[in-house]
């Protein structure tokens, strides 16, 4: 999986490209107020009460839209009452190697014989958990920078966004595979290292990766909030920075804000995914995907898909998501043509 | 002019989609046009203009459609024949010429070979003989340089040099009609002469017959023999030039027309040794190297409102900042009542940024969307004043009734729901709940149609009276400043250029731009422009800044 | 000077200063590693003595400063030192495996550049219609597929006990083909009589994949049944050819992902164009839609297209990571994750630059020609 939407638009400042990446484009975009104001010679209407505007929404909504929301339902219940659906443990060895689908083991055994259902459900909870963790601390640090840095403006937003510009400039999995590496060193030298320090490590990791993405697209989107001449009137009102940005900017931020949440989820949980496959990320014995896909993939080579199967719930799981964050930004778009 | 009618519009119908709904924007206009006529077209925003003229190319843009009614163009059903056709006519027959040049023109190419596409490609001419009519069409329109002209790419040419190319485009195939959709809108008033002559002296030459869609009444009365008035979508009224100008019939139109004749309340002079509620002495201002203000001095007193006025690039909205404390100045002072304010609004004290308050132009960036009135309102009332709960709501309730806005109605409202005008009046309000001695009101008036920006200037004018306001008054509009300035001052490149009393600004003699900036101003006469073009050649002056 | 030149420079001198934060990164990252090379790779035998003495001889004992120094110059010239685990000199290991990766990037990058730009193109000009969505669906489907999983179905469909594989995936590309074709016969109205050529050719290039399927059950040979390998062995001694054939399944499930991501933005930018009013000036001017793409979008196309390839080709050299590991390809990437796992430092340090300095030059190279294509800046005031 690429994230090339938030590629450094400039290693330097690319002040006069007209094109930045669409979902950039289209996200920032989902803030701008001119665009609300249609016909100034026609009636006006009261504005429908935001209940009636979402069940329009949802009545609208597109099959693929529909999908996206049902299936993360499903992943969402799955990894919440992982106990309740798997028949047997994380980490229980019931059985040989490599057992084909059986009665009792729906999808067979993985490499040490534990069940693969059972782990491919525990699997969910940790994995989309890691990745939401994740993506929620890489939201709070690259939002607020992004935040301060358009408010602030001036040699904070200068410094700011250098040392972000430096940090994009090395692809992100293989900047990570470094940071992993030294990380899981010095985690290993520690006398009986619990394994979730790899994971912590792994969390930290890629949220200070990430977070430099969305720090870019908040940036750019209180850019275009903070020049608006309300934000100046309340400047000069003499309102605290914390008032500025939670009253005048946040609120008209949140809409875009929300579609790039979605956005970084996808990109952490693959790239998370990606790192587990390598070696690098979750460690076993802890239920993964992307390990699991790993573990078993010397499968492939007698033509059994069962690697397939934890491939395949990460690329479920991350297809919904995008197709909920398309209909978002397609809805927003659509507002204004 | 002949008898011969070119284009004929019977009852067209035109939606446009808006969300899922199809809107009606056209409701059935019928429209007739004869050979070598100038029609005008006006209206106010949404009023339906800009579709109607696209209309009569056979042409709606996207998320429109004709729903209705015939398009007959020389003979020929424009909504019944195909798109080969209709297109084979567009450029060829019936040009257009866009609001802004500058977006118009595709900036990979010379404006020469825009200029050849057209006879090019509807085999009217080959491509040397189209270049000659460039330049030739270019002298005729007063360009500088007509012979390297169409050398250059669309970004090295000026704005209104750019707005007469493309009129000089729209005229390569000598066309039977053109439309001109608000060609000089976007240009400054002194420019604006210069496109007008040229558009006029064009169609005139080549027996063109015009649309010219405008929302300036007095441009119209130049350019257009005949008038109709568009309001949402249907027809008001239409008469000749001359007649509309005299005796119009229609309750909406003679609305229009009466808008410049609102005169603000007449006030005494101030004591000499009055204390000014603003005062600014000598000042400097630059954003970065670049300088910006040189020397700028001006008083303004309570109770009265001092008109700044200028082109863009003047440094009007500039002295505003300096004044708010947004640009520090890099020398001279803002005094307040006397006492010298600190040049950064971050080291004002609460009371002195309450003092002074701002209305802004463009009321959709000016409030909150996400805010409802009564807290875009009560903040400030909560901030300076410290009410809170009961007291707020009072007090905002106070304040929508002096703005004449319904509190009952409007209170729990987003700005999204409100008009132009509403939304403005609104800022108003925002800026009295500071109980402000000065309101700076840039450009307030200049976004919003004639009718309602009159509404606003008379509220203006009476919270003056009642409230004690002093008001400085930031517009590029000569007419406005006619109608509600006690005094006058008039800047360019940064500078002071005359400052007095406004009785005094209008009556000669005057500073060589201010009379420039004047005798720009386009009035109700038809002959004013006329007589304006033969005034200057007469006298030598320059016909525009551009190439004063 | 020339405004495009002088900004070029501006860059270019940016970019060389980004890299040598970036290589200050690396090393330092690597300097935080605990423990001691020397110990390391002489192994817990070793005397202390022995320690010491390697240690001068690899340096160790100068300041951290100096070494970066000295690092870096023989990085710039080639020389990276030597491996941990192998003893050998890094610049061998690397010249073999860069050439190796570079091959792979480029066979991807020429399979997917025309097809993005092409498909993208054709579904901004069908904005809305079926074929425009379907492709959207597609599109989104596949950028969210992690490598690993594009990876191991196409080694399932394509290598392994399905020597049908392919003539299948061609059939259902068939399918997809048809009903694209079918669709926009149905959408003729909105696109017009113009293009009625392109769904035509969908369909029939449908048609014939799905005729193939049957063909390739009654003669298999003609119809081109073949099964690709799933592990890469590619050696220096390995003929152009069957080169070709040992990394067509790496380079095409690059491919697969790079195509989805350089359509969508492809698409997006020509569709940005397609809104402008000059375009909207030229439709006024009655001329053709194939004059109006042709003479007045696609030179101003230029600039954001080029970016786009050039973002996504940036994409290509971490992309090539995963894909390598998963056909064991031997190249760069390939050699990273392995000396990650047997924490050979300085092959890892070697490898970060080398990435690192390919995403920048690439990245600076987009920046350049954007600015080398902007028409404001070709023909300045």
């Amino acid at each position: 999986m690429t994230d090339t939407t938030n590629e450094p638009t400039t290693i330097i400042h690319r002040s006069a490209n007209a094109h930045e990446a669409q979902e950039i484009d289209d996200i920032v975009a989902m803030a701008d107020p001119t665009a609300a104001s249609a016909d100034a010679a026609a009636p006006r209407v009261e504005q429908e009460s935001r209940w009636k505007t979402l069940s329009r929404a949802f009545r609208t909504a597109p099959l693929t839209a529909w999908f996206g929301m049902i299936t993360i339902a499903i992943y969402i219940i799955v990894a919440l009452f992982a106990p309740l659906f798997a028949p047997f443990g994380e980490r229980e060895i019931i059985g040989a190697q490599f057992e084909e689908p059986n009665a009792t083991y729906m999808l067979g055994t993985d490499n040490l014989g534990r069940d693969m259902l059972s782990r491919l459900i525990y699997a969910a909870r940790n994995t989309v958990g890691i990745a939401l963790l994740t993506t929620f601390i890489s939201f709070m640090l690259g939002g607020f920078l992004g935040m301060l840095a358009a408010t602030f403006g001036g040699w904070v937003d200068q410094i700011l966004s250098r040392i972000i510009d430096v940090l994009m400039s090395i692809p992100s999995l293989i900047f990570a595979l470094l940071a992993l590496t030294v990380a899981n060193t010095w985690i290993g030298r520690m006398d009986n290292p619990s394994p979730w320090l790899y994971t912590a490590a792994l969390i930290v990791i890629m949220a200070v990766l990430d977070s430099t993405r969305v720090f870019r697209l908040t940036r750019a989107v209180a850019m275009n909030i903070v020049v608006m001449d309300y934000v100046e009137a309340a400047r000069l009102r003499g309102e605290g920075l914390w008032y500025i940005i939670r009253r005048e900017i946040l609120p008209n931020a949140s809409a875009p804000l929300i579609a790039e949440f979605g956005l970084r989820f996808c990109f952490v949980f693959l790239t998370i995914s990606a790192l587990s496959f390598l070696g690098l990320g979750v460690q076993p014995p802890t239920a993964d995907w992307g390990s699991m896909v790993r573990d078993n993939a010397t499968l492939i080579s007698f033509g059994v898909a069962v690697p397939l199967y934890p491939a395949g719930a990460i690329a479920l799981l991350t297809v919904a998501v995008n197709f909920v964050v398309d209909w978002m930004l397609h809805r927003s778009s659509g507002l204004k043509d | 002019m002949s008898d011969d009618i070119l284009l004929k519009m019977r009852g067209v119908k035109i939606d446009g989609k808006t969300g899922d709904d199809w809107l009606p924007i056209i409701k059935g206009i019928d429209l007739d046009l004869r050979r070598g006529e100038v029609l005008g077209l006006i209206g106010e925003s949404g009023a339906g203009k800009s579709t109607m003229g696209l209309a009569a190319m056979g042409y709606v843009r996207g998320g429109c459609r004709i729903s209705g009614g015939s398009i007959e163009f020389d003979g020929m059903e424009l909504t019944k024949a195909g798109e080969a056709k209709r297109r084979a006519l567009r450029g060829k027959r019936i040009a257009y010429v866009a609001q802004s040049a500058a977006a118009s023109f595709n900036p990979a190419h010379r404006l020469i070979d825009q200029y050849s596409e057209a006879p090019v490609q509807h085999s009217v001419m080959d491509k040397n003989a189209a270049q000659e009519d460039a330049t030739d069409l270019y002298r005729r329109l007063q360009l500088p340089n007509p012979d390297e002209i169409g050398f250059r790419y669309p970004h090295q040419v000026s704005g209104g040099q750019l707005q007469r190319a493309m009129t000089a485009m729209a005229m390569s195939c000598r066309p039977d009609l053109i439309i001109f959709d608000e060609p000089t809108t976007a240009l400054d008033v002194t420019t604006q002469i210069e496109v007008l002559a040229a558009i006029r002296n064009a169609v005139a030459q080549f027996g063109t017959a015009a649309i010219y869609i405008t929302h300036d009444l007095a441009v119209v009365a130049q350019m257009a023999d005949r008038i109709m008035v568009l309001r949402y979508g249907e027809l008001v009224e239409e008469a000749p030039t001359r007649t509309m100008l005299s005796a119009p019939t229609q309750d909406y139109t003679k609305s229009l027309w009466a808008v410049r004749s609102f005169k603000a309340t007449a006030k005494p002079k101030p004591a000499a040794d009055a204390v000014p509620v603003v005062s600014l002495r000598n000042v400097d201002a630059a954003y970065g190297p670049v300088p910006v203000l040189h020397g700028v001095s001006f008083d303004i007193h309570k109770g009265r409102t001092v008109a700044v006025v200028g082109e863009s690039g003047s440094g009007k909205s500039t002295a505003a900042r300096v004044i708010t404390g947004l640009l520090p100045p890099s020398s001279g002072e803002v005094l307040f009542n006397g006492q010298v304010l600190p040049p950064n609004f971050k080291r004002r004290s609460k009371d002195q940024l309450r003092q002074a308050q701002m209305i802004y132009q463009m009321a959709d960036t000016a409030l909150n969307p996400k805010q409802r009135i009564r807290d875009i309102i009560g903040r400030p009332v909560e901030f300076y004043l410290g009410l809170k709960g009961r007291a707020r709501d009072e007090r905002v309730r106070e304040l929508l009734d002096l703005i004449e806005m319904e509190p009952d109605t409007f209170a729990h409202r987003y700005p999204g729901e409100l008009s132009g005008g509403q939304k403005q009046r609104i800022g108003i309000a925002r800026a009295l709940a500071a109980d402000p001695e000065f309101i700076i009101c840039d450009e307030v008036t200049s976004a919003l149609d004639q009718l309602v920006a009159e509404g606003i200037l008379r509220l203006l004018d009476r919270l003056q009276g009642e409230l004690d306001l002093a008001y400085m008054f930031i517009t590029h509009d000569l007419a406005t400043v006619r109608t509600i300035a006690d005094e006058v001052v008039v800047m360019q490149h940064g500078k002071v250029v005359e400052q007095g009393p406004k009785v005094e600004m209008f009556t000669p003699p005057h500073h060589s731009y201010t009379d420039l900036l004047l005798s720009s101003v386009p009035e109700m006469d038809p002959d004013w422009l006329t007589n304006l073009l033969d005034e200057r050649i007469r006298e030598g002056k320059p016909l525009s800044t551009e190439d004063a | 000077m020339h405004p495009i030149a002088s900004m070029a420079l501006k860059r270019l001198g940016l970019g060389l200063l980004t890299l040598l934060v970036v290589s200050i990164i690396i090393f330092s990252a690597v300097e935080m590693l605990p423990g001691d090379l020397a110990q390391e790779i002489l192994g817990q035998s070793a005397t202390p003595e022995t320690v010491a003495a390697f240690r001068k001889e690899l340096g160790l004992d100068k300041p951290p400063v100096e070494r970066y120094f000295d690092w870096l110059g023989g990085a710039v010239q080639g020389d990276f030192g030597k491996s941990l685990a192998s003893k050998r000199e890094i610049s061998d290991l690397m010249s073999t495996r860069l050439g190796n990766t570079l091959f792979l990037a480029s066979f991807a990058a020429i399979l997917a550049v025309p097809i993005s730009i092409v498909l993208g193109l054709l579904a901004a000009l069908y904005r809305n219609t079926w074929f425009d969505r379907m492709i959207n669906v597609l599109t989104l489907s596949s950028i969210s597929f992690p490598e690993f999983f594009v990876a191991y179905i196409l080694i399932l469909m394509l290598a392994v006990g399905y020597p049908f594989g392919l003539i299948w995936v061609l059939g259902l590309i068939g399918i997809w083909f048809l009903m694209e074709g079918i669709g926009s016969f149905r959408d003729g109205r909105k696109i017009g009589k113009t293009f009625p050529v392109v769904p035509a050719i969908f369909a029939l290039i449908g048609a014939a994949f799905i005729a193939n399927v049957f063909i390739g059950y009654w003669k298999p040979q003609l119809a081109g049944v073949t099964a690709f390998p799933s592990i890469s062995n590619i050696s220096p001694g390995t003929s152009f050819g069957e080169r070709l054939e040992r990394s067509f399944l790496p380079a095409l499930t690059l491919t697969l992902v790079v195509t989805a991501h350089m359509m969508r933005m492809t698409r997006a930018a020509i569709i940005n164009l397609l809104a402008s009013p000059y375009i909207e000036m030229a439709r006024l001017k009655g001329m053709s839609p194939m004059r109006v793409i042709v003479t007045h979008a696609l030179p101003n196309a230029l600039a954001p297209i080029i970016n786009v390839v050039a973002i996504n080709l940036a994409y290509l050299i971490t992309g090539v990571v995963v894909v390598e590991v998963v056909f064991v390809y031997p190249g760069v990437g390939q050699l990273m994750v392995d000396s990650v796992t047997k924490r050979d430092v300085t092959v890892v340090q070697a490898c970060c630059l080398i990435f690192a300095a390919t995403y920048i030059l690439l990245n600076l190279l987009a920046d350049i020609l954007a600015i080398a294509t902007n028409p404001r800046l070709l023909h300045p005031k």
